[in-house]
C-alpha cells in the first residue's frame, strides 16, 4: 500500500477515531487516504487551533490528540500549540507534510525545517527518510508521547515518502534502548517518604498536573483521607481533589489562595506530587521557607527533581503507581490543629458593588449551575484566574488551561477538543475579550461541527491582566485598549451561533439558564469593570 | 565553576547532535568542547563532550541528556581513571633561520611535521590539553598562521566500559 494509507492504518491501530487538520499541497496524499477512512477529520480554520483542539481532546479523552497538516506555514502555525502541550505535558503525535524528500534544503516552495523548529519544545521527533521505517516511526510516536512524562511527538513526512508504496506490517512492541522511563517508584524512597510523613506536624500536599495527567485522583483522595494531610495544588494540578473536601487547601502560587500560600509557609514537610514546582507556583513562598521544611519531590520526569527547588526526598515515577504504594506504608495522623491553623489563614473578601458584572462571581454562580461532570477551559490572563480561583473542583469535572506557557487564545479550541471527546459532557470556554480575539476563527469550527459549548466571553475592552501590571509597576498603561471591539453578539450571530449580552449580576442566572439548555454553541458576554482586580 | 568530562552514547542518526548541542545552548550551558565519532557499533555514536559548571548544573545537564530519546547512556568520566587525548593541527611561520629550532621543539613535544612549505610547517599534535596548550605557547613567538583542535575525546582506562555502567 501506500505510506500515506500506511499512515492512517497505523492512527486506526492507535485506536484514533478524531483528527484535528488543514491541509495542504504537501499532504494531499494523507487526505485522500483519510476520505477513504472512518476517521472524524476536523477542519480547523488556523492550524494553531488544530493542536490546541489536540490537547484539549487529548487531556479530556485520556487518549494521545493527533493533528495533521502540510508543510511550511501549516506547520509553523502548529508551532505554538506544541509548545502549549509541552510545557503543560499534553500527548499529542503531530502529523506534518514536508516537501519532496530530495528537494529538502533548497528552501522550496513551503518548505520549513519543522523538525528544527520545535526541537526545543517536542518530546521526540522524526523526518522520515525511509517510507518502509513509517509504520515503526508511528508506533514509536504514540509510545513516546503517552509513556512516562506525557508530551507531543511530530513526525515530518516528505511528500514523495507519503506517495512510496510499502509493505505494511504495524509493530507489535516498541523498543527504544535510549527510552525506558522509570514508572514505579524506588520502594527505599517511599519508605523514606512514609517515615517523614510519620515524623512531621505541618505535612501539606501540593498536587500538581502530573496527578490528573496519570488519573491518580482516586489514590490521592485514599492518601489524604487516609493520612489526614490536608492538600493544595498547583493551577495545573487543580481538579486533583474535590473542593469541598475537608482537607482541601486550595491553589498555591502567586495567584493562589493565601491560606494555600500560608500553608505552605508554615509547613515542615511538603509533599510535591507531579509537579514542577514552576516560578508561579513556588512564587507565594517567602524565600526562608527552605530552611525550616523537608521536601518530598514525586515526579515521573528525573529532570524535574532538583531543577528549581531542592529537594530531601525524591521518588520517581508515575503519580498513580506511586501513591498506590504510598498509601500502604502510611498511618492516620492527627492534623486537625494544623488544618485549622490553615483554615484560620483565609481572607474573607467583601464585594465591590460595580455597575458592571462580577466576574469571580459570575464564574461561582455558573459552576453552582454546571453538573458535576462539567468542564471547563480558561484562557489566559485574569480569566484564568477568575475562573481558576472560583471553580468548584469535584470528582468527576475537569479544568483546563494553558498553565506552563500560558497562551492566549487557547480556550476556543482547547474546548472544542474537549467537547468532542465528551459530546455528552458540559464544556466551558472562558475567555477574555483578548484571548478571544486571539482564536476566534475557531467558532467556525465550533459552529460548523454543532458542538453545545457554552463560551463565557468577559468584556473589559482590554488586556486585563497586563493593565494591572502596569497600573501596579507604572501607575499608567500602554498598549492595553482593545479600541473599536467588535460587538460579539453579532459576531457570534454571523457564525449561525446564540449569544446573550450581560450587564449586570441580576441578569446572569437567567442567562446561565438559557446558554445550558442551548443545543448548539452560546456565548454568555459579561460586560466587566476596566479596573477589576484578578484576586 | 569545575570541568568535567561526560562521554555520552547516542543513536548514529542525523539530529542527534543538534538536538545535544540545541539543549546546551538552550539551557544556557556552557560547553568547552564536543567531539563525536562512530563507536564499535555502527548503529551507535559516542560524543565526549566537556564542560563546565557546579554539581547542581551538571546534574541537570546530565539529566537533561538522559531525556532525549536519542541518549542512549551518559556517564561522567573520573578524571583519574581515564585517558584523554586531543589532535592539533597547527600552521606556524617559518623561514631558514628558524626552521631548525621549530623542529627541535616538535622533537621534544614528541609531535609530527605534516606539511612544509617555503614559509610554513604544519605540526600535528596529539596530547592532553595541557600538552598541546603548551606547545602553542611555544610556537606563539614564531607567528601562528592557524590552528584546528578536534576537543578532547576521553576513554576509561582497564576493563571499565561505559555501556555496562548502571544508570546514575
Amino acid at each position: 500500500m501506500k505510506a500515506s494509507e500506511a499512515i492512517i492504518k497505523c492512527l486506526i491501530e492507535e485506536k484514533v477515531n478524531t483528527v484535528f487538520g488543514y491541509p495542504g499541497g504537501a499532504i494531499v496524499s494523507v487526505y485522500e487516504a483519510l476520505r477513504k477512512s472512518k476517521i472524524h477529520h476536523v477542519l480547523v480554520r488556523h492550524e494553531q487551533g488544530a493542536a490546541h483542539s489536540a490537547s484539549g481532546y487529548a487531556r479530556v479523552s485520556g487518549k494521545t490528540g493527533v493533528c495533521i497538516t502540510t508543510s511550511g506555514p501549516g506547520a509553523t502555525n502548529l508551532i505554538t500549540g506544541i509548545a502549549s502541550a509541552y510545557m503543560d505535558s499534553i500527548p499529542l503525535v503531530v502529523i506534518t507534510g514536508q516537501v519532496r524528500s530530495d528537494m529538502i534544503g533548497r528552501d522550496m516552495f513551503q518548505e520549513a525545517d519543522i523538525t528544527g523548529a520545535t526541537e526545543s519544545f517536542t518530546k521526540h521527533s522524526y523526518l522520515v527518510k525511509e517510507a518502509n521505517e513509517l509504520p515503526r516511526i508511528m508506533k514509536e510516536a504514540f509510545y513516546i508521547a503517552a509513556t512516562g512524562r506525557p508530551g507531543p511527538v511530530l513526525i515530518d513526512v516528505p511528500s514523495d515518502i507519503q506517495d512510496a508504496r510499502i509493505d505494511f506490517v504495524y509493530p507489535e512492541w516498541v523498543d527504544i534502548r535510549g527510552y525506558k522511563p522509570t514508572l514505579k517508584g524506588h520502594i527505599g524512597q517511599i519508605k523514606k517518604a512514609a517515615k517523614a510523613i510519620a515524623e512531621s506536624e505541618r505535612p501539606l500536599i501540593v498536587a500538581g498536573g502530573g496527578v490528573t495527567l496519570s488519573h491518580a485522583e482516586p489514590e490521592l483522595l485514599s492518601f489524604v483521607e487516609k493520612t489526614g494531610i490536608p492538600a493544595a495544588h498547583t493551577l495545573m494540578g487543580k481538579g486533583a481533589l474535590p473542593s469541598g473536601n475537608a482537607h482541601y487547601v486550595g491553589m498555591i502560587g502567586t495567584h493562589g489562595f493565601p491560606e494555600a500560600n500560608a500553608a505552605l509557609s508554615k509547613s515542615d514537610l511538603l509533599i510535591f506530587i507531579g509537579a514542577r514546582i514552576a516560578d508561579r507556583t513556588w512564587g507565594g513562598a517567602s524565600e526562608k521557607l527552605l530552611e525550616n521544611t523537608r521536601i518530598i519531590h514525586i515526579d515521573v520526569d528525573p529532570a524535574e527533581i532538583g531543577k528549581n527547588v531542592g529537594t530531601q526526598i525524591p521518588v520517581v515515577g508515575d503519580a498513580k503507581q506511586i501513591l498506590l504504594d504510598l498509601n500502604e506504608k502510611v498511618e492516620s495522623k492527627n492534623t486537625a490543629g494544623w488544618i485549622s491553623e490553615i483554615q484560620s489563614f483565609k481572607k474573607s473578601g467583601t464585594r465591590k458593588e460595580t455597575q458592571a458584572v462580577n466576574p469571580k462571581y459570575a464564574i461561582k454562580l455558573l459552576s453552582d449551575m454546571l453538573s458535576d461532570e462539567a468542564i471547563l477551559v480558561a484562557d489566559v490572563g485574569q480569566n484564568q484566574l477568575w475562573a481558576a480561583r472560583n471553580f468548584e473542583d469535584r470528582m468527576g469535572r475537569k479544568f483546563l488551561t494553558s498553565g506552563g506557557l500560558g497562551t492566549m487564545g487557547y480556550a476556543l479550541p482547547a474546548a472544542a477538543g474537549a467537547k468532542l471527546a465528551a459530546p455528552e459532557r458540559q464544556v466551558v470556554a472562558v475567555v477574555g475579550d483578548g484571548g478571544f480575539q486571539m482564536s476566534m476563527s475557531e467558532l467556525g469550527t465550533i459552529s460548523a461541527n454543532k458542538m453545545g459549548i457554552v463560551i463565557l466571553l468577559f468584556n473589559n475592552g482590554r488586556l486585563g491582566m497586563v493593565r494591572e501590571l502596569q497600573d501596579q509597576v507604572y501607575k499608567a498603561t500602554s498598549g492595553v485598549d482593545l479600541d473599536k471591539n467588535p460587538d460579539f453578539i453579532k459576531l457570534c450571530e454571523a457564525y449561525g451561533m446564540k449569544g446573550m449580552r450581560v450587564s449586570r449580576d441580576a441578569e446572569l442566572e437567567a442567562a446561565f439558564q438559557k446558554a445550558l439548555r442551548s443545543k448548539g454553541p452560546f456565548v454568555v458576554e459579561c460586560m466587566v469593570d476596566a479596573h477589576e482586580s484578578t484576586l | 565553576m569545575n570541568r568535567h568530562i561526560l562521554s555520552v552514547l547516542v543513536e548514529n542518526q542525523s539530529g542527534v547532535l543538534s538536538r545535544v548541542s540545541g539543549l546546551f545552548s538552550r539551557r544556557g550551558y556552557n560547553i568547552d568542547s564536543l567531539s563525536v565519532g562512530e563507536t564499535e557499533n555502527p548503529k551507535i555514536s559516542r560524543m565526549t563532550i566537556v564542560v563546565q559548571g557546579d554539581d547542581h548544573i551538571l546534574e541537570q545537564i546530565k539529566k537533561q541528556l538522559n531525556k532525549l530519546i536519542d541518549v542512549i547512556k551518559v556517564a561522567e568520566l573520573d578524571v583519574h581513571q581515564s585517558v584523554f587525548r586531543e589532535l592539533a593541527l597547527i600552521k606556524v611561520k617559518t623561514t631558514m633561520a628558524a626552521r631548525a629550532s621549530i623542529i627541535e621543539i616538535v622533537d621534544i613535544f614528541r609531535a609530527k611535521i605534516v606539511d612544509v612549505a617555503n614559509d610554513t610547517l604544519t605540526v600535528e599534535m596529539t596530547g592532553d590539553e595541557e600538552k598541546i596548550e603548551a606547545f602553542i605557547n611555544i610556537m606563539a613567538p614564531y607567528g601562528i598562521v592557524e590552528i584546528v583542535r578536534t576537543g578532547l575525546s576521553a576513554i576509561e582506562r582497564g576493563n571499565k566500559e561505559i555501556k555496562k555502567y548502571e544508570e546514575d
